[in-house]
C-alpha cells in the first residue's frame, strides 16, 4: 500500500513540456490492468486496461452502464476489484478504503459538491489536516493565508473565512478542486464537474485543469459534454458494457467516430445523405450555451412531416427552457407517428419528457395539446390533456412494488374506475383482464404483488397503466431498458400498433437500432437544445451518429448523396 | 386484513415458521392468543367478563388513536402531535359543554382536524419530515390546551358526557363499540375506496403516484386531518371515562403507545400497507401483556421491559422482510 516514491521525479521531467506530453509517451501514473469488478447479475467491468499519464487530461466516455462510475469506484477505493490490478506510479497497490486512495495521492471531485456547507472556506480545504500551532490548536491565521493563496493560483477571490454555504455552487465547485489539488495530488479524478457551473465558472475550471497540466498533474475527466472534452481533453478511453473499447488521442478522432464507438454502432455507412436540416450545418462550431437561440421557430414553420403535410399537431412545445436543462426546445408531435428523441446521456431526452408530461416546471415556453394551451398543470393536469409519460426509472418512478399488478394498473385510472370515491372491483378487473391479455403480461395473478415479476412483465404493467387512461400523446422514456429480449420485441410492436391505432408517440432511446427502426421522425438533443431533425429517408445510423456527435464539418469523407443506406 | 395482496403460498407449516414475513403477517395474532391462553391457565380471574371488559374499555382510546397512525405511517409518515391533540379536545370540552354535548363534541373533533390540517399541510405543501413537523404541535399543542384550561382539572358533570365513558349497549362498553365501528370504518376506508388506495400508493412510491397524477398533497393533508380528529376523539372519550378534563396529563405518551401498536401490528415504517386489524391486535397485546404482568405482582418497570421487547421483536421482524 505504500506510496511510491519514484513519481515525482517523473512528473518533474515533464512539468516544463506539458505540451510534449503527449509526443513523448511518458509512463502511467496510474494504470488499471485486466481489472474486472461483478455485481450480483451484472459484469461491471470486464477485463479493463487503461492508463493515465502524467500531466494529461484523460478522457472517460460511454453511456449508461457503460461502467465508468465503477472504474472510478475502483481506481479510488471504493470498490475492490474482483481481478486485475492497479498500479500507481508503477507499484502495484492495493486500496482497502478510499482514504488510502487518497493518500496515495488520487482525489476525486463528484458531481454534487461533498463538503461541509456551514463550515469555512478554509476548514473545507484543510478538513482532516489543518495547519497546527504549538500546542495543538489550529493554526487559523496560517490557514486562512495559505487557503487564500491556493485559491488565488485558481484566480478565485473569496474570503476563506466565510461560510461555505454562502458562495455559489460553481465557486463552491473549486473549493472541492483546491481541496483536491492541495493534497498532494498526482491524479485528480472529476466527475461531470460542469453539470451544475455558469458558463463563465466553466472557464476558470478549464484554465484550473490548464495550470494542474502544467504542474505534471494527470486529470480523469468524466463528462457527457463533447464541445468540453475536445477543448481540454489529450487522450480518450471510451468503455462500453462494462467492456474497454478504445483509448487513444482525442486530437485525431472525428467526433462521429467516438460517439459511434460509444453507442456501438460500426460507422461503416457513415456517409451524408438524405434532405435533413442540421443546426450544426454551415456553424463554425458551437459554444455550448449560445446555441439555441432563434432555433424555435425554425422548426415551428417547417412541420412538414412526410405524407402529413397540413395536419394539426397533437402536441407543440415552443421555445421550452429550465435552467441548466433546456434551451429553446421547440417541437411538434402528430397523431399516428412515432417521433424519436435521440440524444446522448446528459442530453436532456428525460427532462424533455418530463416537462411536457407537467412532471417537472418550466422557466420559460409554452405547451399546446390538441389546440388548447396549458399553463403550469403539474401530472394530474397533463394526463387530463390526454398525456401520459412512461418514465424512465421503472423501480424509483414507476411499480409500487407492494401492491398488486391490478392495483398497478389502475393506479392512474383510480378515480374513472370507482363511484362516489369507493373502488369499483368490477370495473377495475374488466380493464386489468383487457391490458393483461392485450400485452400478454405474465403473473399468477392480477393480484400477484407486481415486485415479483420480471422487469419486462413490469414493464408491461406500466404501459397498461398509462394505455388504460385511453391517452392521446404518449410519452415513453426508455421503454425497452432493461427487459429481456422477447418483451422487448413485444413493446416495439406494441409501439408500432399504437401509433397505426393514431397514437401520437415520442420515443426516447438510448439504442441507436430501436430508435432508426421504431421512430418516423428523429429529433435530436445536445446539451439541452434541439441539435437536429431528421425525417423519412434521412432516419438512419449514419445521420443520427453525426447529429448526435455535432458532426463538424471536418473529417469523414463525403460521399455523393443519393446513395442510400443498404438499410 | 392487510392491504397489500395475498401472498404466495407457503411452502409448508415447518418453513413457514422459519419465514419472517409470516411473522409480520401473523405474529401479532399469535401472541395475543398465547397471552390469553397463558392468562387462561395461570392467572386467577382473568378469562372472565368483567376483567375482559376492562381491559377492551382501557385499550379503546390507544385503538382509535392506532387507527390514525396507521394511516400516517402507510404513507411513510408519523403524527408525534395525538396525545397533545387529545389534551386540546380535552380542554375545550368543558368549555364549550354551556351550549349542550353536540357543540361541545364538535368542537372537540374540529380542533383535532386543524392540528391535523397544520400537520399535513407543514408535511405535504412545506415538505417538512414529518417527525419535524408534528414535533412543533407535539409540544405546542399541550401548551396551548393548558392555556385554554388554565392549567386546571375540571370536573365533568355532564350526564350526557359521562354517558359517553360508562354506557354500554347490549352489554358491549359504548367506548369499546365505538372503537369496533371505527376500526371497520377504517379497514374499509383502506381497502375500498380510492381515497384508501392513494394513501397505501403514495406511502408505497411518492414519485410514481405523483406520475400517475394521484393528489399527492391532498392526499397527505387528508391523512393528517383523519389522524387529528381521531385522536380528539379518543381525547373526548378517555375524558369521559375519567370524568374530569386534565389537559396536563390526559394523552401522554400516547404517541409512542400508538406507534408501537401499529408496528407491533405489523406495518412497516416505510409506508405502503396499512394493517388495520393488525394494529388493532397490536394494542390489544400491549394492553393484555402489562395487565397480565400487574396480576402476578410484577412491578411496571417489568411490564415496561417486555413492552421493549416485543417492540424490538417486531421492529426486527419488519426489517428481515425488508431486506428479503
Amino acid at each position: 500500500m505504500a506510496p511510491p516514491e519514484a513519481v515525482p521525479q517523473q512528473e518533474q521531467e515533464q512539468k516544463q513540456v506539458p505540451e510534449q506530453v503527449r509526443q513523448s509517451a511518458p509512463a502511467a501514473v496510474l494504470e488499471a490492468r485486466s481489472v474486472s469488478k461483478r455485481f450480483p447479475g451484472v459484469m461491471a467491468l470486464d477485463d479493463v486496461s487503461f492508463s493515465l499519464r502524467a500531466g494529461e487530461t484523460h478522457a472517460l466516455v460511454g453511456e449508461n452502464g457503460a461502467g465508468k462510475s465503477t472504474l472510478i469506484k475502483v481506481l479510488t477505493g471504493v470498490h475492490r476489484p474482483d481481478g486485475g490490478e492497479l498500479r500507481l506510479g508503477g507499484q502495484p497497490v492495493r486500496f482497502a478504503r478510499p482514504f488510502e486512495a487518497q493518500q496515495a495521492g488520487i482525489s476525486t471531485i463528484h458531481q454534487e459538491v461533498n463538503l461541509v456547507p456551514l463550515m469555512s472556506v478554509a476548514r473545507n480545504i484543510f478538513l482532516g489536516r489543518e495547519p497546527k500551532n504549538r500546542i495543538g490548536l489550529i493554526d487559523f491565521a496560517r490557514m486562512h493565508g495559505e487557503a487564500t493563496e491556493l485559491l488565488d493560483g485558481f484566480g478565485i477571490r473569496v474570503d476563506p473565512r466565510k461560510p461555505l454555504h454562502t458562495l455559489g455552487i460553481g465557486t463552491q465547485q473549486m473549493v472541492a478542486l483546491a481541496r483536491a489539488v492541495s493534497v498532494d495530488a498526482q491524479v485528480v479524478i472529476m466527475d461531470e464537474p460542469t453539470s451544475s457551473l455558469e458558463p463563465r465558472e466553466v472557464e476558470t475550471l478549464f484554465r484550473i485543469i490548464g495550470n494542474l497540466r502544467c504542474q505534471g498533474i494527470a486529470v480523469l475527466y468524466v463528462s457527457h459534454r463533447m464541445d468540453e472534452l475536445y477543448r481540454i481533453c489529450d487522450r480518450v478511453t471510451v468503455l462500453r458494457d462494462g467492456r474497454h473499447i478504445h483509448t487513444g488521442d482525442l486530437a485525431g478522432l472525428g467526433r462521429v467516430r467516438l460517439v459511434s464507438m460509444m453507442l456501438g454502432r460500426d460507422l461503416s455507412e457513415a456517409r451524408r445523405t438524405g434532405l435533413t436540416r442540421f443546426d450544426g450545418d454551415g456553424r463554425g462550431d458551437g459554444h455550448g450555451d449560445g446555441r439555441g437561440d432563434g432555433h424555435g421557430e425554425e422548426r415551428d414553420e417547417g412541420n412538414d412531416v412526410a405524407g402529413t403535410p397540413e395536419r394539426t399537431p397533437a402536441l407543440t412545445a415552443t421555445r421550452l427552457n429550465r435552467r441548466h436543462q433546456l434551451h429553446d426546445i421547440s417541437l411538434s408531435l402528430y397523431g399516428g407517428e412515432v417521433l424519436g428523441l435521440g440524444g446522448l446521456l446528459g442530453s436532456g431526452r428525460s427532462e424533455t419528457a418530463k416537462v411536457l408530461a407537467g412532471a417537472l416546471s418550466l422557466d420559460s415556453g409554452e405547451l399546446t395539446v390538441g389546440g388548447r394551451t396549458l399553463r403550469r398543470m403539474g401530472s394530474a393536469g397533463a394526463i387530463r390533456a390526454g398525456i401520459s409519460l412512461l418514465p424512465e426509472d421503472r423501480k424509483a418512478e414507476g411499480i409500487v412494488p407492494g401492491l398488486s399488478v391490478r392495483e398497478n394498473i389502475v393506479l392512474a385510472a383510480m378515480p374513472r374506475l370507482s363511484r362516489f370515491g369507493v373502488v369499483s372491483r368490477r370495473k377495475q378487473d374488466r380493464v386489468v383482464d383487457i391490458f393483461m391479455r392485450r400485452l400478454r403480461i405474465k403473473a399468477s395473478s392480477p393480484e400477484q404483488p407486481v415486485g415479483e415479476l420480471s422487469g419486462g412483465n413490469q414493464q408491461k404493467v406500466l404501459l397498461a397503466r398509462w394505455l388504460c387512461l385511453e391517452p392521446k400523446v404518449l410519452l415513453l422514456d426508455e421503454p425497452t431498458r432493461g427487459i429481456d429480449v422477447g418483451a422487448k420485441a413485444e413493446v416495439q410492436s406494441l409501439i408500432d400498433d399504437l401509433a397505426r391505432e393514431g397514437l401520437a408517440v415520442l420515443l426516447i432511446s438510448s439504442d441507436i437500432e430501436e430508435l432508426i427502426e421504431g421512430a418516423d421522425r428523429v429529433v435530436v438533443l445536445r446539451g439541452g437544445s434541439v441539435a437536429g431533425e431528421l425525417e423519412g429517408d434521412a432516419v438512419t445510423e449514419s445521420r443520427l451518429l453525426e447529429a448526435l456527435a455535432d458532426h463538424s464539418p471536418a473529417p469523414t469523407g463525403k460521399a455523393p448523396a443519393g446513395q442510400e443506406d443498404p438499410r | 386484513m392487510t392491504a397489500q395482496a395475498t401472498l404466495p403460498a407457503p411452502p409448508g407449516p415447518l418453513a413457514r415458521l422459519r419465514d419472517p414475513a409470516w411473522y409480520q403477517e401473523y405474529g401479532v395474532y399469535v401472541a395475543v392468543a398465547a397471552v390469553l391462553a397463558f392468562n387462561a391457565l395461570f392467572t386467577e380471574h382473568f378469562m372472565t367478563a368483567d376483567n375482559l371488559r376492562t381491559q377492551l374499555v382501557q385499550v379503546a382510546p390507544v385503538v382509535i388513536v392506532a387507527l390514525g397512525m396507521a394511516l400516517v405511517i402507510g404513507t411513510e409518515g408519523i403524527d408525534l402531535s395525538v396525545g397533545s391533540t387529545m389534551a386540546l379536545a380535552t380542554a375545550l370540552l368543558p368549555l364549550y359543554l354551556g351550549y349542550g354535548l353536540v357543540p361541545a363534541l364538535l368542537v372537540a373533533l374540529l380542533a383535532g382536524a386543524v392540528v391535523g390540517a397544520v400537520n399535513g399541510t407543514l408535511v405535504s405543501l412545506v415538505g417538512l419530515q414529518p417527525i419535524v413537523a408534528t414535533l412543533a404541535l407535539f409540544v405546542g399543542g399541550r401548551g396551548l390546551a393548558l392555556v385554554m384550561a388554565d392549567g386546571q382539572l375540571k370536573q365533568i358533570v355532564n350526564p350526557d358526557l359521562l354517558a359517553l365513558g360508562t354506557g354500554s349497549c347490549l352489554g358491549v362498553p359504548t367506548v369499546v363499540l365505538i372503537a369496533a365501528i371505527l376500526a371497520a370504518a377504517v379497514a374499509l376506508l383502506v381497502r375500498r375506496t380510492t381515497f384508501g388506495r392513494m394513501i397505501v400508493a403514495v406511502g408505497g412510491n411518492r414519485s410514481a403516484a405523483a406520475l400517475a397524477g394521484l393528489p399527492v398533497r391532498r392526499v397527505l393533508t387528508g391523512v393528517y386531518v383523519l389522524c387529528g380528529v381521531l385522536a380528539a376523539l379518543a381525547g373526548i372519550l378517555a375524558t369521559a371515562r375519567l370524568t374530569a378534563s386534565d389537559p396536563s396529563s390526559l394523552g401522554t405518551l400516547m404517541e409512542l403507545s400508538a406507534i408501537t401498536a401499529v408496528v407491533v401490528g405489523g406495518t412497516s415504517l416505510d409506508g405502503g400497507s396499512v394493517r388495520v386489524l393488525g394494529t388493532v391486535a397490536g394494542a390489544l397485546l400491549m394492553q393484555l401483556l402489562r395487565a397480565t404482568l400487574v396480576k402476578h405482582d410484577l412491578p411496571d418497570s417489568t411490564a415496561q421491559i417486555a413492552q421493549a421487547a416485543i417492540i424490538i421483536a417486531a421492529v426486527y421482524v419488519a426489517r428481515e422482510r425488508r431486506s428479503r
